[in-house]
Parts: structure tokens; C-alpha cells; sequence
């Protein structure tokens, strides 16, 4: 779904003055990097921490939600859900991919998931009690990502570039079936639409939450964009996003849970755009070091299906060893 | 049969930002040579920036007899895609 801009991410590099000059002359003219070209050490680095947090997201972010399949309240939401959480899946591993061009194993991405050495969005780390939650994922969370993937469709780096343009492709369905069970929920009795603002008022400050941290706050946010990793920043992404969301809460007749919140006709260069209350970055900071409600949860449930799923693993290859082993005696004879 | 020139599949990269693509197949005794003749072949009219080449014994394909069962599935699932879900026009894109 999204990664979370570069939490501690180190774009140093060694390279000569003239090699990186030749190397952002390349990025100014818009010029794609493959896998096997010249590319700073920064560079490098900085997108293996990135695609692989997004890689992670990806992952993670399929427990929140695969928590209510089986309790969905209708077949139709069941098989939508269903489709959701294996896109999910499927996002992660052409994700996963894109990383392996830079050199990194999927073993090595796996083990630091597991140890906590790797990020992945803070928005996981946040319970989905009741199933208004899952209409709201999909309206903020999928929304919000789908915000922040756009541009990255349009990244230097090719392979992560591919793989965004068909996630963002396959995410479209997201957004809108999280927004149809909200719909539902809002035209249902007082206690359902009740429900529906609870779920918002929890995840609306999460939400914006996932465009990382301020400008000012965010140090490689510079360099990342000047590679074209990056495209908008954090706060113009996060600016976009409530624009387009504020109207959608409207139309639920939910509000948003921001007393702040006001149009001003001025901002965005007179267009107008909604200026908000601030938001609580301890709250943010906490999440992203692990304190969360959910983040020792999460990694524990990964470590479990890693783990159960070892023997399959082994087993899948001690199979393909024997049916080798067979041919070739086969060839022999 | 050990004498045979070895069967290789070709893949070019028109520009960078895109995939590599199949663009057909060619005998050679090893990749370097493979590498050579795909460029001799199928890159003379700057059709590309990037050769890849495959041993074609290498790829596996589906069997064309489980087409239906393997592709079929896919297309009833029409909870996959975007407008199967109702969005007032009032909410505008989403």
C-alpha cells in the first residue's frame, strides 16, 4: 500500500564530484535508471530502505484487514475483502522484486522485518476492532496511499516505477469498496452510522500521519527528490489528500475529526484548500520506534507464518532436489 | 545431440523506463556469442538500449490444454475492478 517516507534513511555517497554530476545530469533529463547502470551508493541505499519498507507495508498491511474476512457481513463484502488482502499480497512481492534489482536478498529483507530492523507504515500499527474500520481503511489508508503511489509511478528508478504502475492500477478497487461500505453503513441505523464515525475519528490523525513527517522535519526528503525519487512532499501530498477528502466525509455526513479544520479560499495559490489542526508527531514518533497498540502483534504474526510455514518451504525444496535427481539418472540411463 | 548450437530467447529493452520484451530467438554456443548475435540481429535499427538473453530450455511455459482452467477464473471476479462498486457521482473520482 505505501511506505513511510524514509524513516532514518542515509542518502551519503562517496562517489567522485564529476560522477555525480554526470549521474543527476541523467535524472535531469528525466532519463530512467535500470538495474545495471552506474548509480551513486545513496542512491542505492535509499531505495532498497524505501521499496523495501513499502515492500514490508505491503505485507503487514494485509493483518489488519485479513483479521475480518471470515466475519465480513455479507458474501459480497466477503469476496471483495478476500480480492483486497491477496492484491495486497501480490503488491508486496512485485515490490520485494523491484528491491532484489539493487542487489539485496529476500532472505536479508525477511530477517530485518522480522528482527524490527526494518520500518513499514506506522498506519498498521493501529487495531481494526469493528468493521467499519474496514470500509475506512479502504477510504483513507488505500486513499492516502494511492496519493503517495501516483507520483511514484513517475520514479527514477525503472523497476520501482513498473511495479507502482501496476499497484496503482490494481489498487483502484480499494478506495472505492472502502468507501461503498461506509455509504452502507451511513444510510443504516443510528447505531451503524455511529460506528462509521467512531472508525473515523480513529483513523483520521493515523491517516495523514502516513505522509511522514513535516518538510522541515524530514532531512533526506531533499535529496530523494532531487533524484526524482520523490516527486511532491510529504506536506504537498498530505495538503492533496485532505482536499479531496474532506468533501467524501461530507457526503457521509461524518465529520471529520479536526476542530481546526477550515476552508481557506487563499491557499493552494487562490485555488483554496483546507488548513488543519496540528498534528500530534509524539504520537507519530512513538508508533514508528514500536510503541504502538498493534506494532508487537504484527511482528509477532509474521514471525509465526514464517515460522509455520518453514516445513513447506523445506519440503517444496526437497522435492524439486529429488525430481533433479531423478532426471538426471533418467539421462544417464 | 551434444553438438547441437544451443537455442536462446532474446529480450530488448527499447528505452530505459520500460520492460525488457521477447522479440524472438536465435542459436549461439554460449551467451557471449548470444549477446553478439542478438545485437547483429535485432538491434540494428536502435530498436533497443538492452539485450537480455535466455537459454530457452530455461522457460517454462503453460500448457495451452489449462488455459480455461488457469485464465478463466479471472474473468467472472468482477469484484477485482474499480466499477463493480457503486460511488454516487456527487463524490466525484475516486
Amino acid at each position: 500500500m505505501y511506505s513511510q517516507g524514509l524513516i532514518g534513511a542515509d542518502g551519503a555517497t562517496e562517489e567522485t564530484e564529476e560522477f555525480l554530476a554526470k549521474f543527476q545530469a541523467r535524472i535531469d533529463r528525466e532519463e530512467k535508471i535500470e538495474p545495471n547502470d552506474a548509480m551513486p551508493n545513496g542512491y542505492r541505499k535509499t531505495l532498497v530502505r524505501q521499496i523495501g519498507q513499502h515492500a514490508h507495508s505491503e505485507i503487514v498491511g494485509m493483518l489488519p484487514e485479513g483479521n475480518w474476512i471470515t466475519r465480513a457481513p455479507s458474501l459480497r463484502r466477503k469476496a471483495a475483502l478476500l480480492a483486497k488482502v491477496q492484491d495486497e499480497g501480490g503488491h508486496g512481492l512485485y515490490l520485494y522484486s523491484a528491491a532484489e534489482t539493487l542487489g539485496v536478498t529476500r532472505e536479508q529483507m525477511t530477517e530485518e522485518l522480522l528482527s524490527g530492523k526494518a520500518k513499514y507504515s506506522s498506519i498498521f500499527n493501529y487495531p481494526t476492532p469493528t468493521w467499519a474500520d474496514i470500509g475506512t481503511i479502504g477510504w483513507l489508508v488505500d486513499g492516502a496511499a494511492i496519493m503517495n503511489q501516483i507520483p511514484l509511478c513517475r520514479c527514477s528508478y525503472g523497476p520501482y516505477a513498473r511495479a507502482m504502475i501496476r499497484v496503482c492500477k490494481e489498487e483502484s478497487f480499494h478506495q472505492r469498496q472502502g468507501y461503498e461500505i461506509l455509504i452502507s453503513l451511513c444510510n443504516g441505523t443510528e447505531e451503524q452510522k455511529q460506528m462509521a464515525q467512531d472508525s473515523i475519528n480513529r483513523w483520521w490523525w493515523p491517516s495523514l500521519m502516513m505522509f511522514g513527517p513535516h518538510d522541515a522535519e524530514s532531512s533526506h526528503s531533499e535529496q530523494s527528490m532531487k533524484w526524482k525519487i520523490k516527486r511532491f512532499s510529504n506536506d504537498e501530498l498530505r495538503q492533496k489528500f485532505i482536499d479531496a477528502t474532506v468533501p467524501q466525509a461530507e457526503y457521509l455526513g461524518l465529520t471529520v475529526p479536526d476542530p481546526e479544520l477550515k476552508w481557506n479560499p487563499e491557499k493552494n495559490g487562490g485555488k483554496g484548500g483546507y488548513d488543519h489542526g496540528e498534528i500530534d508527531w509524539d504520537e507519530f514518533w512513538r508508533v514508528v520506534k514500536g510503541h504502538g497498540k498493534m506494532n508487537r502483534d504484527r511482528i509477532k504474526d509474521r514471525k509465526k507464518a514464517w515460522d509455520d510455514g518453514a516445513w513447506v518451504r523445506e519440503a517444496a525444496l526437497a522435492h524439486a532436489e529429488k525430481r533433479a535427481a531423478r532426471q538426471t539418472q533418467h539421462a544417464a540411463e | 545431440m551434444s553438438n547441437e548450437t544451443p537455442l536462446w530467447e532474446v529480450f530488448i529493452r527499447p528505452r530505459n523506463g520500460l520492460s525488457h520484451k521477447h522479440c524472438g530467438s536465435l542459436h549461439a554456443a554460449d551467451e557471449v556469442l548470444a549477446l553478439q548475435a542478438a545485437r547483429d540481429t535485432y538491434t540494428r535499427r536502435g530498436e533497443g538500449v538492452s539485450i537480455w538473453v535466455v537459454p530457452s530450455k530455461a522457460i517454462f511455459a503453460s500448457d495451452p490444454d489449462q488455459a480455461a482452467e488457469n485464465f478463466e477464473p479471472g474473468v467472472d471476479k468482477v469484484y477485482r475492478h474499480p466499477t463493480f462498486y457503486d460511488i454516487p457521482e456527487e463524490v466525484g473520482h475516486m
